[in-house]
């Protein structure tokens, strides 16, 4: 059953300009931890925000549960947000903090303090139940936010960047937190993110957005093995696909499948001459890049991600190769997937 | 990244030295530096305030020792001569029942007034936060009674509160509210006068205190209301139980300044009323002056406006406590 | 396209209805300061007529008599000249003393700055009646120079008030540039913050000479003569000649004053509230 649905949404802000979202067609099911993707400006907080009830839709409809609800102010849509901030209420401790959805939403009293407590063991967070949001550090914070959006048991939960808040150190161990709270819940939530790699680890599918149109749905496996356009074949990996324009094709690559031709036990592989140019060691792998040497992607620079790369240096050129299957192929002029091809590669 | 440039004056002089060939036009010039840290220099702090601390030392702690002084001597205009009376200033002024009225009136009229320029410009600020068509030029009339000088706003007030020849009289007559030549004495009759008085007191002040809230509310992150809303918290829920508790810094502030400009001002009350009828609108400071300028007696004048300091600073103690408890992140 | 709901009318409505009537009630006696200004004495005076439209042709007879018959324009001048001198004095005053209180001085330097601030606790109504024995003991009765010396004792508090919290949002890190370019602090001070800083120091210059326009107490106690004295004080106490109120000059006199002041107050407007919720919302 969708939770939530969109059709054909848009969202223009400024007459003649392009729209921040454009016709966007998506179906969240129930239970499921779905993503939104894309960088700055992709719409996809507008998205969210729209789906809130925080923006109005140009056109289109949204649907929650089966009932269209573009009418419905947010607190009528019965979902729960959390935002980038986490927007804690300053003047209030935790515990009321939480129990304001309630109070607003006529729960009656006797079940308050209940239900906070509820909330709040779920998140760990009943010894900060009197502090004030500015008394707690961000991870808290974030614990706060997400046990007031609980605290009402919607059916959506709506997450805008939550993550980025915090420091480096800080966000694996949260974005772990989520996940196994999110699997505790199991309510619908939507996710917005910028980070390709939380996108990766949280979501079960991915909806990458760019400049207001969603460019593919799909579980992660799905948009990261098998790309839609060049833009989702080079957002999701990090470093990103290699792109080599061809003669009407773009053929895409990942530095991870670019290694030495010996190591490669596949029998269909293209061999490429590389010729290192610059090497990165990260401790757990080796980044080398440089240019191809020979054969009709002469001269097109190129990036490789080894495990063990002390044995190379810069200004030799290896036998490199790429298993024929993991070549992806795109239209050169829509930049869109196409079949794969057999091309001549001396 | 911040060297000290005590240790590296040398440094600094070589490179600088060298580097004026390369260095583009727009380089500031080349001065010795000073050996004080860069940190703190406090000999030249104390020399950047020390005019400003040593004027206002001058211009406001001096009068006022002398105020207190007066206070409690003989001291007339035109007279050089200054005996001490001790408590004979406040024991007369005590007794006289003007100056009981004008402590009553300077109460009634700061306390009603500021309710008044509260509540309305709560109001109005919200009403002019959203942008819309217009709103500057809302703003700017919304602006003109704090803008102009106080005393000629005032004189704008008395015309319109004339006993003969008021307008608002002219349209209570014409909707036949009042029979002709019965409409209210607006500075004649002394409830009406000191309502006339706090009305354009109150009017003055407005503007300021909308535009100090309209700070406050506009400070308020836009996600913290959105919050509300998607928790299910109606406008009166999220109006009283988030946009004003979030402003009640700005709201301290913005009454504290209106009780000291009501409390301490003379000029209102001065312009539409000079104290009347029968002293029935004097507050202190208008007494002050009355009594101290135009009585001559300079004594009995700073009697009656040393009166205003306790007030002021209670009044400041009590406002600084709540600003410090309403802490706001 | 979406329907409102007539929740959302509603709403609208009331928001201009509101807007409004605070306005007009606001803005209505300048209103009537215009329409008397050019009304004539007949149509003024005549308790029949309509006073909201003009049952007389327009005249220029106020305005004739005010800037011919009595010493507005001087009274005019006198302000502007007080204005000039006091903010230019306000602004060596507190430029250099919020820069110092900001930067140099650490935590007891704000805790001056606050008592600075609460100076303000003593108002001129307390102080007016020494300082007119102090002024007519340096001989300075009677002149424009009583309030030149004077005024910045209110004009200057305020104004390091809000310079300190301008001063506070420039990051620090543009003076340690430049002193590790070679410039001593107070150069600085002097060639890197004063200039970028022209917002606050406008935002003070407006501000100053407002208060200096408005100030009423002080003029009236301290000068007597009708040609040395400041248009606020001047226009109630010289324009009433006896009895009589000449209304359509008197209303010319506060409309005249009072415009252009409102035109500057708007233009920086913004920058006053920065200013002013700096200071404030850091306590």
């Amino acid at each position: 059953m969708a939770v939530v649905q969109t059709r054909n949404l848009t969202k223009v802000f400024k007459q003649g300009e392009q729209g921040a979202v454009n016709n966007v067609n998506l179906e969240g099911r129930e239970g499921e931890f779905l993503v939104f993707l894309g960088p700055s400006g992709s719409g996809k907080t507008t998205l969210l925000r729209m789906i809130a009830g925080l923006e109005t839709p140009t056109d289109g409809e949204i649907l929650i549960g089966g009932r269209v609800v573009n009418d419905l102010s947010p607190r009528e849509r019965r979902i729960a947000m959390v935002f980038q901030s986490y927007a804690l209420y300053p003047h209030l401790t935790v515990y009321k903090n939480i129990v304001f959805p309630l109070k607003a939403q006529k729960v009656p009293r006797n079940t308050h303090k209940e239900k906070v407590e509820w909330a709040a063991s779920l998140l760990g967070i009943n010894h900060l139940l009197q502090r004030k949001p500015r008394e707690l550090s961000g991870g808290e914070r974030q614990r706060v936010a997400l046990a007031r959006a609980i605290v009402r048991e919607p059916s959506v939960f709506l997450l805008d960047e939550p993550l980025s808040n915090l420091d480096a150190k800080l966000r694996a161990s949260a974005r772990e937190e989520l996940e196994r709270f999110h699997r505790r819940i199991g309510t619908t939530t939507i996710y917005v993110t910028h980070d390709q790699v939380e996108a990766m680890a949280m979501g079960d599918r991915v909806v990458v957005l760019h400049k207001g149109y969603v460019r593919q749905i799909g579980t992660p496996t799905e948009v990261y093995d098998d790309p839609a356009d060049t833009f989702v074949a080079t957002f999701l990996g990090s470093p990103p696909m290699n792109l080599i324009e061809d003669t009407d094709v773009i053929v895409g690559f990942r530095p991870e499948h670019f290694r030495v031709s010996e190591a490669i036990t596949d029998t269909h592989k293209v061999p490429l001459k590389f010729h290192v140019e610059n090497i990165e060691y990260l401790g757990a792998d080796w980044i080398l890049s440089g240019i191809l040497m020979g054969g009709r992607f002469d001269g097109k620079k190129a990036v490789s991600r080894l495990l063990f790369g002390h044995e190379f240096e810069i200004g030799k050129t290896y036998d490199f190769a790429v298993p024929e299957r993991r070549l992806k192929f795109f239209d050169r002029s829509t930049e869109k997937k196409v079949e794969a091809r057999a091309l001549a590669w001396q | 990244m911040a060297v000290n440039p005590a240790q590296s004056s040398d440094i600094v002089a070589e490179t600088n030295g060298s580097a004026a060939a390369a260095a583009p036009p727009s380089k500031p010039k080349w001065t010795k530096v000073k050996s004080a840290s860069a940190a703190q220099s406090p000999w030249l702090g104390a020399a950047m305030f020390a005019p400003a601390v040593l004027y206002l030392a001058a211009i406001i702690g001096g009068p006022f020792v002398l105020a207190v002084m007066y206070a409690f001597s003989d001291v007339r205009i035109g007279s050089t001569s200054m005996h001490y009376v001790g408590l004979e200033n406040f024991r007369s002024i005590i007794q006289s029942p003007t100056f009981r009225t004008s402590i009553e009136n300077s109460f009634i009229f700061t306390f009603v007034s500021q309710v008044i320029v509260l509540v309305g410009s709560t109001i109005l600020a919200f009403a002019l936060e959203k942008k819309f068509r217009g709103r500057g030029f809302f703003r700017f009339l919304i602006l003109l009674p704090w803008v102009a000088p106080i005393s000629l706003g005032a004189i704008g007030w008395k015309w319109i509160l004339d006993s003969l020849y008021s307008v608002i009289n002219w349209v209570l007559v014409a909707i036949h509210l009042y029979k002709p030549y019965s409409a209210p004495m607006w500075l004649g009759e002394p409830h009406l006068a000191m309502a006339s008085v706090i009305l354009v007191q109150s009017w003055r002040l407005l503007p300021f205190s909308t535009v100090i809230l309209l700070a406050g509310l506009t400070a308020i992150p836009k996600e913290i209301p959105e919050a509300a809303a998607i928790d299910g918290a109606g406008f009166w829920r999220t109006l009283f139980q988030v946009n004003i508790p979030m402003m009640l810094p700005i709201i301290n502030v913005a009454v504290l300044f209106g009780i000291i400009f009501t409390f301490t001002d003379m000029t209102v009350v001065y312009i539409l009323t000079a104290g009347g009828p029968f002293d029935s609108t004097q507050v202190l400071p208008s007494y002050a002056y009355f009594t101290g300028i135009l009585g001559s007696d300079l004594a009995a004048g700073a009697a009656v406006s040393l009166f205003l300091v306790p007030v002021l600073v209670a009044i400041a103690y009590f406002m600084l406590r709540v600003a410090h408890r309403a802490e706001v992140v | 396209m979406r329907k409102l709901t007539s929740r959302k009318i509603a709403a609208k409505v009331l928001h201009w209805i509101v807007l409004i009537v605070f306005t007009v009630l606001l803005a209505f006696p300048f209103y009537w300061m215009v329409i008397t200004t050019f009304k004539q004495n007949s149509d003024l005076y005549d308790l029949t007529s309509n006073p909201f439209i003009f049952n007389a042709k327009p005249t220029l007879e106020h305005l004739k008599f005010l800037f011919q018959q009595t010493m507005y324009v001087r009274w005019l001048g006198n302000t502007a000249l007080v204005g000039i001198i006091v903010v230019a004095a306000t602004l060596l005053l507190s430029i250099p003393a919020a820069y110092a209180l900001t930067r140099l001085t650490g935590r007891w330097g704000q805790r001056l700055g606050v008592l600075i601030f609460l100076t303000y606790l003593i108002p001129p109504t307390l102080l007016f009646i020494p300082l007119s024995r102090v002024i007519s003991i340096l001989g300075l009765q009677d002149t424009i120079w009583s309030l030149v010396v004077v005024y910045p004792s209110f004009t200057v508090p305020f104004s390091i008030w809000l310079l300190m919290g301008f001063f506070k949002s420039i990051p620090r890190e543009l003076e340690d540039a430049a002193m590790v370019d070679g410039l001593t602090r107070f150069g600085a001070f002097l060639k890197m913050v004063v200039p970028i800083s022209t917002s606050g120091i406008l935002t003070v210059v407006i501000f100053s000479f407002t208060l200096v326009t408005q100030e009423f107490v002080y003029a009236l106690t301290f000068i007597s003569p009708e040609r040395n004295q400041m248009v606020g004080v001047g226009i109630p106490i010289f324009l009433i000649r006896g009895d009589v109120y000449y209304w359509g000059s008197l209303m010319a006199a506060c409309l005249i004053a009072s415009l252009p002041i409102a035109f500057l107050y708007n233009l920086f407007l913004d920058r006053f509230i920065a200013g002013f919720t700096v200071g404030a919302v850091k306590g």
